[in-house]
């Protein structure tokens, strides 16, 4: 059963519609490494293995009638616990959503079950995806798969820790500022982090809404393409949603060469402050890039340099008028020790949410204040202006761009708390994406000296989820560090 | 005491008459048992996201385009942020920023004789809230989301109202407009029409406002007037004693008559307005504007004037029909039959108002088919019943929706169209008679009306009149 948790997505797709393995079999072959694991990683937040083998039969009874399934039917997936699932908990990680069971599935998650995907586990991440390390967790931290002392990445870090630890063949998270990305890169995964709008955010529970994208995380780049083609598209649910470039999965799949591509590399990404093991991996990935065809050279991005105010302004103004509806009143914690209104609002906020997320919510407040709104976030608008519009003019010259996802590799725990500066400048390089609303593939490119992977992203044009996703192929088609896998799991 | 002027200022809301809410499917029906009409979006459930109902953006539109606005080719939603439990988003999703219409403007009378332009400086849609209903016998406030996601215009005026009169004619003005537009019922009494009142007052011919007030949710033209006329008394009460008006937000309170304060200025709440990041901003064609405009209902300025100059309706009789557009359409459909505004008009203002004030009953609940009374109009002129006759179908049409021509047949009013019929009726009557045919032979006027009341009476009421006059005639020259 355990071969069940190595195979790809695509691969287990391929047993499961040759009926050598069985729908519910992989399911209760991720229950099954769930048990074995999961008090040492911590990756899960609930398990809703009874509705995922109900699920897992439905879809095997299709397969036995030979209808036409899809790429992916059978495959188990986890979920991370800001994506409404009906009738089951999706807690954000938080106090406040403790016993949250939403009455509808996310667009996403009905878009799984349509294509024969079976949604199973809801996955760690940092309260209401606040954070880059998965320690903000009401459930407690997540442990990184390649050394337990270390942070997993964050906010999803359940999702791609459960896929290092092999405690789940894929998983959907989210990316507001790197969320994807980061922990991919701490965990060596792969992951991609869509362009604003190619998926529906309709049952994503905001953190920031005009940054928050769901995206896949798997093993390979196949499969996160795979993934990604069955959730992409249009919902009439979501107005910001919209269809992005079609492609055929086997289009990604038999791309090899980058022959004719332009790549260009923002040297202002390696800057001050990059790990040097890091910069050296993702400079030999650029060698690759030109051994598989591929032209590279490097450009000045010198707005770099605002991506981290412009982010923590946006994100955390959208963030305190987001997680305002939290007011212990319509649904989830409600503090007992509230008697008036007035009470029952800070109280049950006061008791209901975490550090992190309250610091966001004050920040949040204060630059939305009258009198600072236009010394912050009207500045801020402006630059998240400037900061799209280096990166078209990037796009006019470059097919896609290349660079590191995060400056170091996994911190150890407790590190990224305890210097909240140093750990909101770790997104240097993968927020910027988000104010652009880009799509960006992060894959593994190497390992430091004590074997922890260090992660690269490929970042593509809006809309053109295809190209990157060609490029991530050829990538991992020429080298293995996606194949590794922590030696203790 | 020195001469003072009043400075008064509009905010009002109306609900749109959508059927569905702003960003959601659910039903905008008013009343419905608390939380039926509510569903995850409307009910603000964490996740959910807005879409934006195109008819609210239609009406919006034509709102605008009625009070002389420009629209807004790139508007968009901000989020308006405070908390209140019956605001489940603890937002409101409304537009500051880039509202839908701007610059428009509704003419008056001004209270100082002419006509005077009231200038509206915005209008913009925004979602209703819920209702808090404290509940005395579990002694707890319990909160009723049916009207959250309602969608509502707020029609923002300038400074430019001069008076309680002024107001209450712009007030009327808008409803007018709103209705004609088709765009709101403006029931006052289901709050579907509510307005926030500014009010300063300054000596007359000053350069400078006084410090305003600002009244909110006052629906009635009643209070409206009174809230005006007792707040600029009590402003101009306090100057006058030497102190000082607080730019404050007052309770009017219509039963009491007077106002009190609720917030001062300094406790204003901060509502850290920023664009609503869930909506891409509107963007509105210049050919979707121009559809808009051309499909226009007939406001009520024109309409008016085209009843009273091409139906040569008096004054009087427009603005009854022109108070409800139940009659309105009722009387326009009757015109479209019987090509006959006048008989149209005395018809509506005669038996429509009388079985609608016997039967207390509401011309919007009128159930009949609007054909019917232009039918009966024409049976009546055609000479195939009789004025009698007509009265009694149009209450069984009122009553029961009947077909006229068809109820008519059954219950046997036809006239008799059958000249030899009627002849023969006529020429027995005269045989029966031949004292008064002597008698109106000799020069005896009166006798001829006799003969024409004895054949009626013979025909039973079911002969024109003037065919009877005509063959009596006929048969006595």
């Amino acid at each position: 059963m355990s071969d069940i948790l190595n195979m790809k997505a695509l691969e287990l797709a391929q047993k499961i519609k040759a009926k050598e393995i069985s729908a519910v079999e992989a399911v209760e072959a991720v229950a099954a490494a769930k048990e074995a694991k999961d008090l040492k990683y911590n990756c899960y937040t609930s398990f809703n293995l009874e509705s995922a083998v109900e699920n897992a039969k439905t879809v095997q009874k299709k397969i036995d009638s030979n209808e036409d399934v899809g790429l992916l039917a059978g495959v188990p997936i986890a979920i991370k616990d800001n994506i409404c699932t009906k009738g089951e908990l999706t807690t954000c990680a938080s106090k406040i959503l403790y016993n949250f069971k939403p009455p509808y599935n996310a667009t996403v998650i009905e878009k799984l079950h349509k294509n024969n995907l079976v949604p199973l586990g809801k996955v760690n991440m940092d309260e209401f995806a606040m954070g880059s390390t998965t320690e903000t967790s009401a459930y407690g931290e997540t442990k990184n798969p390649w050394d337990v002392t270390k942070v997993p990445g964050g906010s999803s870090g359940g999702a791609a820790a459960s896929v290092a630890a092999r405690e789940s063949v894929a998983a959907l998270g989210s990316d507001t500022g790197g969320s994807i990305r980061q922990p991919c890169s701490f965990c060596g995964v792969t992951g991609l982090k869509p362009t604003y709008g190619a998926v529906s955010r309709y049952g994503l529970i905001a953190y920031a809404s005009s940054l928050d994208q769901i995206g896949p995380i798997a093993k390979d780049t196949a499969d996160v393409a795979a993934i990604f083609s069955v959730i992409c598209g249009k919902d009439e649910k979501d107005g910001t949603s919209m269809d992005t470039t079609p492609f055929d999965i086997s289009d990604i799949i038999s791309s090899k060469s980058l022959k004719g591509k332009k790549v260009g590399i923002p040297s202002d990404y390696f800057g001050e402050g990059i790990n040097e093991e890091v910069a050296k991996s993702v400079m030999n990935a650029a060698k690759v890039l030109k051994e598989l065809g591929a032209e590279v050279e490097e450009f000045a991005m010198p707005i770099v340099k605002y991506a981290i105010p412009t982010y923590y302004i946006i994100a955390c103004a959208e963030a305190c008028s987001n997680l305002s509806r939290f007011d212990g009143i319509k649904y989830g914690y409600s503090s007992p020790n509230a008697e008036m209104l007035r009470d029952v609002y800070i109280k049950s906020r006061s008791e209901g949410f975490g550090m992190e997320v309250k610091k966001r919510i004050m920040l949040g407040n204060f630059v939305l204040s009258s009198g600072y709104y236009d010394a912050y976030y009207n500045k801020a608008l402006k630059v998240k202006g400037l900061i799209s519009k280096a990166f078209s003019e990037a796009f006019e010259k470059y097919d896609f761009l290349l660079g590191p996802v995060a400056p170091t590799t996994a911190l150890k725990m407790g590190e990224g708390l305890s210097d909240p500066l140093q750990m909101y400048l770790g997104d240097i390089y993968t927020v910027m994406i988000n104010i652009a609303g880009l799509p960006s593939l992060a894959l593994p490119c190497g390992f430091d000296s004590s074997n922890m992977p260090i992660g690269m992203q490929l970042i593509g044009k809006p809309f053109n989820e295809k190209t990157i996703l060609e490029a991530g192929n050829a990538f991992q088609s020429a080298t293995d560090y996606h194949e590794k896998m922590p030696e203790t799991v | 005491m020195a001469e003072y002027e009043i400075v008064c200022g509009l905010e009002v809301h109306t609900e749109l008459s959508t059927k569905t809410k702003i960003f959601c499917s659910c039903t905008t029906e008013f009343g419905g048992e608390p939380n039926t009409h509510v569903c995850e979006i409307c009910s603000g459930m964490p996740g959910t996201l807005p879409v934006v109902n195109e008819k609210v953006v239609e009406y919006a539109v034509r709102t605008g385009l009625s009070t002389n606005c420009t629209i807004t080719q790139n508007n968009k939603f901000d989020r308006k942020n405070y908390f209140y439990p019956d605001l489940p988003k603890a937002y409101q999703v409304s537009q500051l920023y880039l509202p839908i219409c701007q610059n428009g403007y509704v003419e008056i009378h001004s209270s100082k004789g002419g006509m005077k332009k009231v200038r509206i400086k915005e209008i913009h849609m925004e979602e209703d809230a819920g209702k808090l209903i404290h509940d005395a016998y579990s002694d707890c406030t319990l909160v009723d989301y049916n009207r959250c996601g309602v969608p509502l215009l707020e029609i923002v005026s300038e400074p430019d109202i001069s008076s309680a009169d002024e107001a209450v004619e712009y007030v009327e003005k808008l409803r007018d407009i709103l209705r004609f537009a088709g765009v709101s019922d403006c029931k006052m009494q289901e709050g579907s029409l509510r307005a926030d009142v500014n009010v300063s007052v300054m000596p007359v011919g000053s350069k400078e406002y006084g410090t305003r007030t600002e009244m909110k949710n006052i629906n009635s033209f009643k209070a409206i007037h009174h809230a005006i006329e007792s707040e600029s008394a009590r402003q101009i009460d306090l100057i006058e004693d030497g102190k000082e008006v607080k730019q404050e937000t007052r309770r009017w309170d219509d039963t009491k008559g007077y106002s009190y304060a609720m917030r001062s200025k300094e406790d204003a709440q901060d509502y850290k307005y920023f664009p609503e990041p869930d909506l891409p901003p509107l963007s509105l064609s210049d050919e979707y504007i121009e559809s808009i405009r051309k499909n226009l209902p007939e406001l009520p300025e024109a309409k008016k004037a085209r009843y009273m100059n091409d139906f040569g309706l008096s004054e009087y009789d427009t603005g009854l029909i022109c108070a409800s557009i139940p009659l309105v359409n009722l009387f326009e459909k009757t015109v479209e039959i019987t090509n006959n505004p006048k008989d149209s008009a005395n018809w509506i203002l005669g038996e429509v108002s009388k079985m609608l004030n016997d039967t207390q009953t509401q011309p919007e609940n009128m159930t009949f088919r609007a054909d019917s009374l232009g039918e009966i109009i024409n049976l009546l002129n055609g000479g195939k019943i009789s004025r009698d006759s007509a009265k009694k179908v149009f209450k069984a049409v009122f009553e029961e929706d009947v077909n006229p021509a068809e109820y008519v047949e059954k219950n046997n009013m036809g006239m008799m169209n059958d000249t030899s019929a009627i002849k023969s009726a006529v020429e027995e009557v005269l045989k029966a008679n031949e004292k008064a045919v002597n008698e109106y032979k000799s020069g005896k006027e009166a006798s001829f009306n006799y003969l024409i009341g004895q054949s009626m009476r013979a025909l039973r009421g079911k002969a024109p009149a003037s065919e009877v006059t005509k063959i009596l005639k006929e048969l006595l020259s």
